[in-house]
Formats: structure tokens, sequence, C-alpha cells
């Protein structure tokens, strides 16, 4: 039951945020925007029991991503005025309620297989999910080991390149 | 009302429809930028409903696991996205996505 009332609230200040973002004129003020929603999204993995998901979500995302983002915003000009909209913006309007419209149809028409949870079978709400997440990375046989090498070269790469791109000549 | 697999997607569709607006009309590539952060955010709700309704059992987390992969690769995009951004401003002096228009044939 806790659960339910933390995601109501989770969800409608995630969208009430992410609209902002969209709608604000003042990019900083987005950019502040966009740091509440990633909060509500963390919150939103905890009414998930994931709470590795949120504790990552809360380092990566609102510590680090948008520490990047609001350097980005204060090293470029046109802050005040600089987030308006382009001319395709009432055909976008059209085509993205088109796809939220069918994508909310398809999620509530489809009946998903969840008989595994109306028959009681184990969900852990209060397990620690972090070992287990390193067991289903680490796992020998079904792991992600090459995709978490890969994963590391590729920050490596992008971190290099990023020094790269923005190195005086 | 309780809260089930559905109202999570539904959220996730929400939030992705949104993104995708921003991403298509910003003006400003940052505040593009920023679209497509919510638009992955998205996504790794829908991933992590499924790994918790469809597949409840702990040692099967698989859908943690991607949801971790895709902050991975969100952190390098918004990394090597920026540097982009803030080299073509020293060099155009614009961060408007309509001027950027120097590949087009």
């Amino acid at each position: 039951m806790g659960a339910d009332i933390a995601f109501w609230i989770f969800a409608v200040i995630a969208v009430i945020a992410a609209l902002g973002v969209v709608a604000q004129r003042n990019l900083f003020r987005a950019a502040l925007l966009l740091v509440l929603s990633f909060f509500a999204v963390a919150g939103i993995y905890g009414s998930l029991s994931a709470d590795f998901m949120a504790v990552a979500q809360v380092l990566v995302y609102m510590g680090a991503i948008s520490v990047l983002i609001i350097f980005g915003v204060m090293l470029t000009k046109d802050v005040q005025r600089g987030n308006s909209f382009n001319r395709a913006w009432p055909s976008a309007l059209v085509v993205c309620a088109a796809l939220m419209g069918l994508l909310v149809f398809v999620f509530i028409d489809t009946d998903w297989n969840t008989d595994m949870v109306q028959t009681g079978a184990t969900i852990a709400e209060d397990k620690p999910t972090t070992s287990a997440i390193a067991d289903a990375i680490f796992d020998k046989d079904a792991g992600f080991l090459l995709p978490l090498e890969i994963g590391a070269a590729l920050i490596l790469a992008a971190v290099i390149g990023a020094i790269a791109l923005v190195k005086d000549k | 009302m309780e809260v089930e697999l559905t109202h999570y997607l539904v959220l996730s569709g929400i939030l992705f429809a949104i993104g995708l607006f921003g991403a298509l009309t910003k003006q400003n590539v940052i505040g593009i930028l920023m679209c497509i952060e919510i638009m992955l955010n998205a996504a790794n709700i829908a991933v992590v409903a499924f790994s918790r309704y469809l597949v409840p059992d702990t040692v099967l987390l698989t859908g943690h696991g991607f949801a971790l992969f895709v902050i991975v690769v969100a952190a390098a995009e918004a990394a090597v996205g920026l540097a982009i951004v803030i080299t073509l401003y020293r060099n155009r002096a614009t961060v408007d996505a309509e001027e950027m228009d120097s590949m087009k044939g």
C-alpha cells in the first residue's frame, strides 16, 4: 500500500517535471526540473523495490549527468530565451500525441502474463537486490561479462573523446 | 487501486512521448539532450517494471542489468554530446540546432 502511494506521488512529479523541461523557456530552470524528474524516477525505482537501481539513478543521473548538463547550459549563452520550439512543433505534437495514445492503448489492452504474481510466487519485497544483480551480470553461463567489458571500454573512449573534442588546438 | 505492471508501462509511455516531443521540437541542442535523457529514463522504467512483474524471481534480475547498461551508455552519450555542443559553440557561436547545417549537401 505504501509503495502504491509512493508510485502515484512520484509518477505525478515525474510527468509534471518532464512537461516543465519541455515547456520551460529558461534553459537553466529546465535543467533543474530535469533533476527533479530524475529524482522522481529514482522514487519509481524504489516503489519497484529496485534499491540498487534507485541508488544508481541518484548517483549517476542526479549527481553526474545533471552537473554535466548544467555546465553545458552555463558554458553556452542564450540561457534566458534559448529553449524555444522550432517551426515543426504542431505536427510534432500531433505525432507524439498519437504515439502516446497508441503506447497507452497497447499497454492497457495487452494481457500481461503476471500470473506468477497472482499465484503468490516469490516476490522478495524487502530483499536487497545488489548481490542478485551481481549474480545476474557475472554469471558464467548466462551473464553479461562481455557487455560489461565493452561498457568499460565505452566509458574510457567517451572520456578520452570528450577531452580531445574540447581541448584547445 | 492497486498499482500493477500496466501503471508503470503507461507512465513510461507518457514520459517517452513527452521526451520525444521535446527532442523533435527544441531549438537548443542542450534542450534536445535533456529530452533524450527523459526518453532513456522512460525506457529504463519499463525495463525494471518488466523485471519486477514478469520475472519476479530474485535470482533473475536481468532487467536490472539491462537498465544499468542503459545508464552507462547514457552517461557516455551525455559526456560526448556536451563536448560536441561546446566545440560547436566555440566554432560557430550558436547552440541552435537549425543553424548547425555545415554538413548539409
